[in-house]
């Protein structure tokens, strides 16, 4: 078992004709995904390397079958892409991209939860998600994963969510998925859906969660974990020390209330009885002793 | 991008927001023409992004032409909590008979639009929030729908407007919801909002934040930069297109990914050192741009010891590994580097490290290891 990926998982790339598309279809065709098609309407009907390439995407699905999709297309066009996707009837997108305006990510944000309800967004401005040894979207270098379980993991940042996937295949554990949710403002999947569905997973029996500055998102999973979860959750949470980002102005600090910082992310996480590492490879110690008491 | 009060105001302008009527100045002389065109009396308000510039002296009232020049001449290169004056602007002064708060932002946790309008404006608003929450009225925007007529009507009445006021603050808040909309903003914020004794209603100060990822389809806002006081290092790693911040401390960073950096600096603090900056390269670390990062590092007199800390995804670790050398060979370094490499193709990078390790360069293989290292290296101590 895994999360929203496994080894029926047939994906189309959008953007499957520009140098990082291209590269990443063929890395995780290579990793064992099976990448069935990609898309450019000027490119229909060729192909890379044998990958075929079609219109659109309703057509890449009437033709392949497939079910999810990557978005590797530049930030202007890819509001457009996730729309496109989902009206052909995508039940999981990944969107890679980075740099969409915020106002765009709003916009095709809850159109997604108006008129496409059971199709998931996964970032934009995230890694992508993999479940070792069956399917892998997106950006993690496969062979740093583990695959068979115990964990699951959830993480906003790139490179750290690679980093957790070294703390804990170095110690031998397995992992069930892991899905990089992107640090944009509006992450089309939350923390909390990712936990909800670790929580439902019958290979999943513990949560590593990655989080980091800004917003409330790790003070609303906290809840959600005290809340909902059985499993045991360990967390680290980046930017204990790190310089106070972006601000927002007082509209924003009003918005978030007190919260925001690592250090108060850190507290919430602890009170909801999540085990909290001061780094990567502290947290990657609490989850081995978590995973030896399973 | 946020932006200056000035520079707000014209965005404002852009969408029939009123202001009053005004300019800007960089010398004595361009101040006294500026009020001059205003019209006495005139306020000479300091442009730094740092609040408290009022109590600072950095807002001051002119009657006249006299006391326009001697205003701008006190304010002008004035230190505002570290901030050195460089930029007045100079309006006429209005009459205020009441002052109002007004702000759109995103809510991230509810993932809409958040308005928010109180009556007690021209204080600091955060602690209105904590002191009297009910006096904030606020609204979520869907922004498949935008904001409408009798929401505003209901924000503005919820809020405890003056009725006088109802009609001019409700054409204010559609007019901002465009700006903070079209005008792709993070935060478009006005405080105060004020209403005059003749029953107008206009912004008295401007707070716009934009949204980076929108200035593709801006080029309106290429106004707007190039006036920002950077830092010097901040400026160098602009122009290379680094994502850096200057810290205090002695151990430079350089890391791949924002995460990854902010854990770095997490670590180095944690085993007794102090960071000296924040440095995120990003996804690829090739050769130019792992020389860029360290020729910004290389400015920073403080640094004693640069910590390197990457888990290459994207890019292989051989790569990383060569770039990593042929900038230790093309920039001259006054601090010696550890370097902590993982992820894809770790063996064959650590491999090409291994074979130009000295005193100079020290390679390690996980992150704690390589803060330890880079921490005793800035004690003056080989590790």
């Amino acid at each position: 078992m895994s999360i929203f990926v496994d080894e029926k998982t047939k994906v189309v790339v959008q953007g499957i004709t520009g140098s990082q598309g291209r590269f990443y279809a063929l890395r995780n065709q290579a990793y064992g995904t099976q990448v069935v098609g990609g898309t450019n309407p000027k490119k229909a009907g060729t192909d890379v390397d044998g990958i075929p390439v079609f219109a659109t995407v309703a057509e890449a699905r009437s033709e392949t079958g497939a079910n999810a999709t990557m978005i590797l297309v530049p930030a202007a066009g890819a509001p457009a892409a996730v729309m496109e996707a989902a009206e052909a009837g995508i039940e999981l997108i990944v969107c890679l991209t980075e740099g969409i305006p915020a106002h765009d990510e709003a916009r095709f944000y809850n159109a997604l939860k108006r008129d496409f309800p059971s199709t998931r967004l996964i970032g934009p401005n995230c890694p992508g998600l993999i479940t070792p040894g069956k399917c892998n979207i997106g950006f993690t270098p496969g062979d740093d994963a583990l695959g068979g379980g115990p964990v699951g993991i959830v993480s906003r940042s790139g490179t750290l969510t690679y980093q957790a996937l070294g703390e804990l295949g170095g110690k031998g554990i397995g992992v069930s998925t892991c899905v990089g949710i992107g640090g944009d403002p509006v992450p089309g999947t939350s923390f909390i859906d990712c936990l909800a569905a670790f929580e439902a997973d019958a290979e999943t029996k513990a949560v590593m969660m990655i989080g980091e500055i800004g917003g409330s998102a790790e003070e609303e999973a906290a809840e959600f974990i005290r809340a909902e979860m059985s499993k045991p959750v360990v967390a680290y949470v980046a930017g204990v020390t790190a310089p106070p980002g972006k601000k927002m102005g007082h509209a924003g600090a009003i918005v978030s209330g007190s919260k925001g910082t690592a250090q108060a992310k850190m507290d919430a996480l602890e009170a909801a009885g999540v085990k909290v590492g001061r780094n990567p490879t502290e947290a990657g110690d609490l989850m081995a002793g978590v995973v030896a008491r399973l | 991008m946020d932006l200056f009060e000035y520079q707000g105001k014209q965005y404002f302008a852009r969408y029939d927001i009123p202001v009053s009527p005004g300019g800007m100045a960089r010398t004595i002389d361009e101040a006294v023409a500026a009020a001059d065109a205003a019209g006495y009396p005139v306020v000479v308000k300091a442009q730094v992004q740092v609040g408290g510039r009022g109590k600072a002296g950095g807002i001051k009232l002119a009657a006249d032409a006299g006391e326009a020049r001697r205003h701008a001449e006190a304010i002008l290169g004035m230190d505002i909590k570290g901030h050195v004056v460089k930029i007045v602007w100079i309006e006429h002064a209005s009459d205020i008979a009441k002052e109002y708060y007004a702000s759109f932002t995103l809510d991230r946790s509810v993932k809409k639009h958040l308005a928010m309008v109180s009556a007690k404006g021209g204080v600091d608003i955060e602690s209105v929030a904590d002191e009297d929450p009910d006096a904030i009225a606020k609204a979520h925007i869907d922004p498949l729908v935008g904001l409408d007529e009798a929401t505003a009507r209901q924000l503005v009445d919820a809020a405890g407007l003056d009725v006088e006021a109802h009609d001019g603050a409700v054409d204010v808040l559609m007019k901002l919801w465009r700006c903070y909309d079209e005008g792709d903003a993070d935060l478009v914020e006005i405080n105060p909002l004020i209403l005059t004794p003749d029953g107008k209603v206009h912004a008295l100060d401007a707070k716009v934040t934009l949204d980076d990822n929108a200035a593709f389809r801006h080029p309106e806002w290429d106004e707007f930069r190039g006036v920002a006081q950077l830092d010097p290092r901040d400026a160098l790693a602009k122009e290379k297109g680094l994502q850096y911040i200057g810290l205090d401390g002695e151990v430079g960073i350089i890391a791949n990914g924002a995460g990854l950096a902010m854990s770095t600096l997490d670590v180095v603090n944690q085993v007794g050192g102090k960071p000296a900056n924040f440095l995120d390269i990003g996804g690829g670390a090739n050769a130019e741009v792992m020389a860029g990062a360290l020729e910004v590092i290389n400015t920073d007199e403080k640094v004693k010891a640069i910590f390197i800390n990457i888990f290459g995804g994207i890019t292989k670790g051989e790569e990383v590994a060569k770039g990593i050398v042929e900038a230790f060979r093309r920039v001259d370094l006054k601090a010696p580097i550890v370097i902590r490499l993982d992820g894809t193709n770790a063996e064959e990078g650590r491999a090409i490290l291994k074979e130009h390790e000295s005193e100079r360069l020290v390679s390690k293989p996980t992150m704690v290891e390589a803060a330890k290292a880079a921490v005793a290296l800035a004690n003056g101590v080989q590790p």
